[in-house]
């Protein structure tokens, strides 16, 4: 709430500024109670828990109603958002029949009146469709991730288990939505990739092949530096959601020991080994202790086609984080734990500083330090690469941008006018101040641009962002 | 012990001559490698034969009682007869002329015809070895230098025997090899080889000992630069390699035997006669026989068989005997026939059966490149030296040798690696794994990878729907870009649709594939991305109008027709003042249409001026 009020300033000092908040999130079947009194059998998750029975069927019914509605109109794409005054309420069925609804709270201005009362003003028109859509896509992504499809929660345990896994999810993820700070990195879901030479990367490759080797029940392997995905053994979207989980959650929970300071708990933590930097992130604390616990969370993936589980183990050395996934059905034990910390810690570390060295001679010989800074988002739809200057690293709270929330919105509505044609479109905008916001799609990539020249004209600007192509992007095929 | 044990063998096609017996003398010429049968002191016939010659030299001479030694000279031309200690005999009357002469007391002599080095024992215990290098009808005197004897002689006399001294070749160098029968250490038992360094200029060096771990009766033959030391006693042989990693003490370097003690195969004598009439079976030769003589580099003699033989080493059977797959690499990688053997070792190493780990197989490539860009490197010097003038007849320039040692890309790829692809049991991450093993070696060398080795990446990734896989390799590059590569890309496109830009951005980073991209975007209709590129590029003065216009027709886009229509519209104009096109453009049905579509009056005016 913090960061929104500090956008809202300037105008009246008098007013005060909500940011969008999540109402109801809910999750319903309607198959499940079609007939009259039995309709609390439809509900298999409502958040606020507290919301009394009849309101929640009542609100269940109303969104059955409006989607029923609307698919007399478009019978294969029924509405996906309600527009209120108050709110706006999104809907999503991921898996036949089962219907997620999230209702956002839209951005509130109150305003003192001249006697003194507080006149509530609600912002309808700031939420993006497309950002909290893809929210809520997410978070069925995340569920999945964590929990496989609710068809098969049915097949293994019933509704009963179905709730319960719900329940137990979203209680917890639904309190790390920040609804607030949405934008449209949220609508890619992208990925950022690591830049790094061939070299190196044949290198990693080589390291990953040979753990794959030795730790023969691995199944699939991922690589991360500094936040950033360098190789991915799972398929696309799996990973996308993988990466997701890892950047915004588990990775800023556990800073780096060396980072920490000396008297920090963390490094009191740390096993004396001076051998490597490796420990685990998921999994064992202390390969030490003898009852060190071996459990690594589950995840599934593949779900359309195979349908696998896995234990995600993740295992850092300095910047470098390696994700091994191996069969569910297979237990870890300690012992493999040990001989995987021994394996993996001494080459991981001596391969995360390689990758440290050679970025930075690579940085320093593109003399990328030097380029002028701009503020841009690039996304690539084919590999779901991910660039973006605008955003500050993410923390697990919010992510933090350096631009105004009302030129992210410009881009959010660029993007969604881009998502109306097929075809290359550049769309430059002369926005408040002296800014210029210019977004550009080419085939399947998009490049939005934010530039900050005074009495810069139409043609500066074009220039500009050429130039921009020519230094950043001259090794794709991204026209002019 | 089966066949495939033996990895040391007496050449089949050996030079046959009739055995020694009282009236046959036979005598070796270790110059030209020539046996020479005199029976009766020649008055029956003098029999002369060479490895290589299958033509036999006969002649007869009088008999002048015993012959001592006998010999040619270089291409028979003279024959000198040696009947008495002292006196040489020309058959035909030449004069001699003494062009140098030393004085020193010898002991006995050695003469290396290879490294063209006689070497004299001097001093009382023999152990003082003089060398004499004789070069273009001079003979330089070499530093002399004293052979280490095993312990104090107890008595002083002569205490090196010729017998325990050999001269060869080895790796270019040459090398005095002494037999040393007791070590010096104390500790350590068994006889042991010494070899010391003789270079042209400066001063003879020890530099290794060979372990032979056994007492008894040695000999010592040089093939293919190992130095093989045959054990009476046992009859067996071993094979040491200076080349390969040893213990170094700050001074010399021990070696063991590369291998175990393993006899020599045996061999089956071709029962020799008339030959229609014999039908017998081969007698088997007796091996480590005591009447073997031995000489250098690799010749075997049985005087009393009538046989010589060159030794040879068999490398296929070695490939078992040596399970450390680094040290086989660099033990085959020194041997003259290697390629086949070499290529055999990677095939197995990837077999189901016998797989290696990826490490040991990183390390079989690395050893493979590291030699391979040896050649490269080489090579490229000698193009620049050429390049820069120097003419191909200079001395100093000289092609570099291609060995046998040098496997390439297009070897890996015919022999070990396009076969073990299309096996079907093999794992496809395994496949993939080595095949990227294999291109991370070859970036590591900085030897350019061939296209054909990443279209096997991509076919493998293809054939398992890992397509995922592909795109990252081809994000980071590992896959080059090339014509080839972006076409192969643009073929999978209907089962991958990132392909497309792959292929596109691949074309585009060529930077010499305009053309290619103009068509690849006409071809999916995106005519004016096309006419932008072009533009972009500046190649619009060039381009044909009728098939950018073909094109937008095509789209049936009336529109994208019109702007296209009147961008060349524009280009006539600017280029020759005039908006029409000309008869040599052929666009006279797409004027038609335009005129159809949007009226004669949309055509553009020429300007007037």
């Amino acid at each position: 709430m913090a960061a929104a009020a500090a956008g809202a300033g300037a105008g009246a000092a008098q007013e005060k500024q909500f940011p969008p908040a999540l109402l109801s999130f809910f999750i319903y079947n309607p198959r499940f109670g079609p007939r009259e009194g039995e309709e609390e059998n439809k509900i298999l998750f409502y958040h606020p828990n507290e919301v009394e029975k009849n309101e929640k069927i009542r609100n269940v019914g109303l969104c059955e109603a409006i989607v029923q509605f609307t698919r007399t109109f478009s019978p294969s794409k029924p509405a996906k958002s309600l527009h209120t005054q108050k709110n706006r309420q999104f809907f999503n069925e991921p898996e036949e029949n089962f219907w997620m609804v999230m209702v956002v709270r839209n951005p509130i201005i109150e305003k003192q009146s001249k006697d003194g009362k507080p006149i509530v003003e609600y912002q309808e028109e700031e939420l993006l469709d497309k950002v909290y859509s893809s929210v809520l896509q997410q978070c069925y992504s995340m569920y999945k991730l964590f929990n496989g499809t609710f068809l098969r929660a049915m097949e293994d345990g019933g509704v009963k288990l179905l709730k319960e896994r719900l329940e137990k999810f979203f209680h917890r993820y639904l309190q790390t939505l920040h609804l607030q700070s949405c934008d449209l990195l949220d609508i890619f879901g992208g990925i950022s990739f690591f830049p790094l030479d061939k070299m190196t990367y044949l290198k990693i490759q080589s390291f990953i092949n040979r753990m794959e080797e030795s730790l023969s029940i691995v199944k699939y392997t991922a690589f991360l530096y500094n936040d950033q995905l360098i190789w991915s053994g799972l398929e696309q979207d799996d990973m996308r959601i993988l990466y997701k989980y890892l950047t915004t959650s588990l990775f800023p929970r556990h800073i780096e020991p060396e980072l920490a300071g000396r008297d920090s708990p963390i490094r009191a933590e740390m096993p004396g080994n001076l051998q490597h930097y490796g420990r685990f992130l998921t999994g064992p604390l202390n390969l030490n202790d003898p009852e060190a616990k071996c459990r690594f969370p589950k995840i599934f993936v593949n779900t359309d086609d195979t349908y696998e589980a896995l234990h995600l183990i993740v295992y850092k050395a300095m910047s470098a984080a390696v994700c091994f996934m191996i069969d569910a059905s297979v237990q870890p034990t300690l012992d493999f734990c040990r001989r995987l910390d021994s394996i993996v810690g001494p080459q991981l570390t001596v391969l995360a500083s390689d990758i440290c060295e050679q970025f930075n001679i690579n940085k320093r010989m593109s003399g990328s330090e030097k380029e002028p800074q701009f503020k841009f988002i690039y996304f690539n739809h084919m590999n779901l690469a991910e660039k973006s200057t605008i955003h500050m690293r993410k923390t697990p709270s919010v992510s933090l941008t350096s631009v105004h929330p009302d030129l992210m919105k410009i881009l959010g509505d660029i993007n969604s006018d881009f998502t109306r044609v097929d075809e290359d479109e550049e769309v430059i905008v002369k926005a408040m101040s002296d800014y210029w916001v210019v977004g550009k799609k080419s085939d399947q990539r998009e490049l939005y641009v934010i530039l900050n020249q005074k009495n810069a004209n139409l043609i500066e600007v074009n220039e500009e962002v050429k130039k921009l192509c020519a230094t950043q992007f001259n090794n794709i095929f991204f026209l002019d | 012990m089966g066949e495939e044990d033996y990895y040391l063998e007496l050449c089949d096609r050996p030079v046959h001559f009739e055995k020694a017996n009282p009236v046959n003398c036979v005598f070796f010429d270790e110059a030209n490698k020539q046996v020479f049968a005199v029976r009766s002191g020649g008055a029956t016939g003098v029999v002369v034969k060479g490895p290589d010659d299958r033509n036999p030299i006969s002649f007869r001479m009088e008999d002048k009682g015993e012959v001592k030694c006998i010999k040619f000279s270089l291409e028979n031309k003279i024959l000198a007869v040696q009947r008495t200690s002292k006196t040489v005999v020309l058959p035909e009357k030449r004069s001699l002329k003494l062009l140098k002469s030393q004085n020193i007391n010898v002991n006995w002599y050695m003469y290396c015809p290879e490294g063209a080095v006689i070497l004299l024992s001097t001093t009382v215990l023999g152990n003082v070895l003089q060398p004499f290098y004789f070069r273009a009808g001079t003979m330089s005197k070499l530093p002399k230098f004293e052979i280490e004897l095993p312990a104090v002689p107890k008595s002083v006399k002569l205490n090196l025997s010729e017998r325990d001294i050999a001269m060869a070749t080895i790796y270019g160098q040459l090398y005095v090899l002494f037999l040393r029968h007791h070590s010096r250490t104390s500790n350590s038992t068994g006889a042991e080889v010494v070899l010391y360094h003789l270079p042209r200029e400066g001063a003879c060096k020890k530099m290794h000992i060979l372990k032979l771990n056994r007492t008894g009766k040695f000999a010592l033959n040089v093939v293919d630069n190992l130095v093989v030391v045959h054990h009476q006693d046992t009859e067996t042989s071993v094979i040491f390699d200076i080349k390969l990693r040893g213990e170094f003490d700050g001074t010399v370097t021990f070696h063991h035997p590369v291998l175990p003690a393993r006899s020599i195969q045996p061999y089956q004598i071709p029962m020799a006669g008339p030959a229609p009439v014999t039908s017998q079976s081969p007698v088997p030769c007796k091996l480590y026989s005591s009447s073997w003589i031995v000489f250098q580099p690799d010749i075997i003699i049985s005087a009393s068989q009538g046989y010589l033989w060159n030794l040879q080493v068999k490398l296929q059977p070695i490939v078992n005997l040596l399970p450390d797959k680094g040290r086989l690499m660099d033990f085959l990688l020194q041997r003259k026939e290697c390629k086949m053997v070499i290529l055999s070792v990677c095939s197995q190493m990837l077999s189901e059966s016998d797989r290696a780990t990826l490490p040991v197989i990183a390390t079989v490539f690395d050893k493979l490149n590291h030699e391979y860009k040896k050649y490269l490197d080489a090579e490229q010097s000698y193009t620049t030296a050429l390049e820069a003038g120097q003419s191909r007849s200079s001395p100093l320039l000289k092609r570099p040798a291609r060995t046998q040692a040098v496997i390439d890309q297009s070897d890996m790829y015919t022999h070990v690696l396009s076969v073990f692809t299309e096996k079907k049991d093999m794992s496809h991450k395994f496949v993939i794994a080595v095949l990227m093993e294999y291109i991370r070696s070859l970036n590591q060398f900085q030897i350019t990878v061939q296209h054909y080795l990443h279209e096997l990446v991509i076919k493998t990734l293809v054939q398992h729907n890992l397509f995922y896989m592909l795109h990252q390799f081809l994000q980071y590059h590992v896959l080059s870009d090339s014509k080839p590569l972006a076409c192969l890309l643009l073929s999978l496109e209907s089962f991958y649709p990132p392909a497309h830009q792959l292929s596109l951005d691949m074309l585009k980073r060529l930077s010499t594939a305009n053309d290619e991209i103009v068509e690849v975007l006409l071809s999916k209709h995106q005519v004016l991305a096309a006419l932008r590129f072009i533009r972009g590029i500046g190649g619009h003065d060039n381009i044909s109008a009728r098939k950018f216009l073909d094109a937008a027709k095509q789209t049936e886009d009336n529109m994208l027709f019109y702007t296209i229509f009147r961008f060349f519209e524009q280009r006539n104009q600017r280029l020759r003042g005039n908006p029409n096109f000309t008869p040599g453009e052929h666009c006279e049905e797409h004027v038609a249409f335009f005129k159809q579509v949007f009226g004669d009056q949309a055509l553009m005016r020429p300007t007037t001026f």
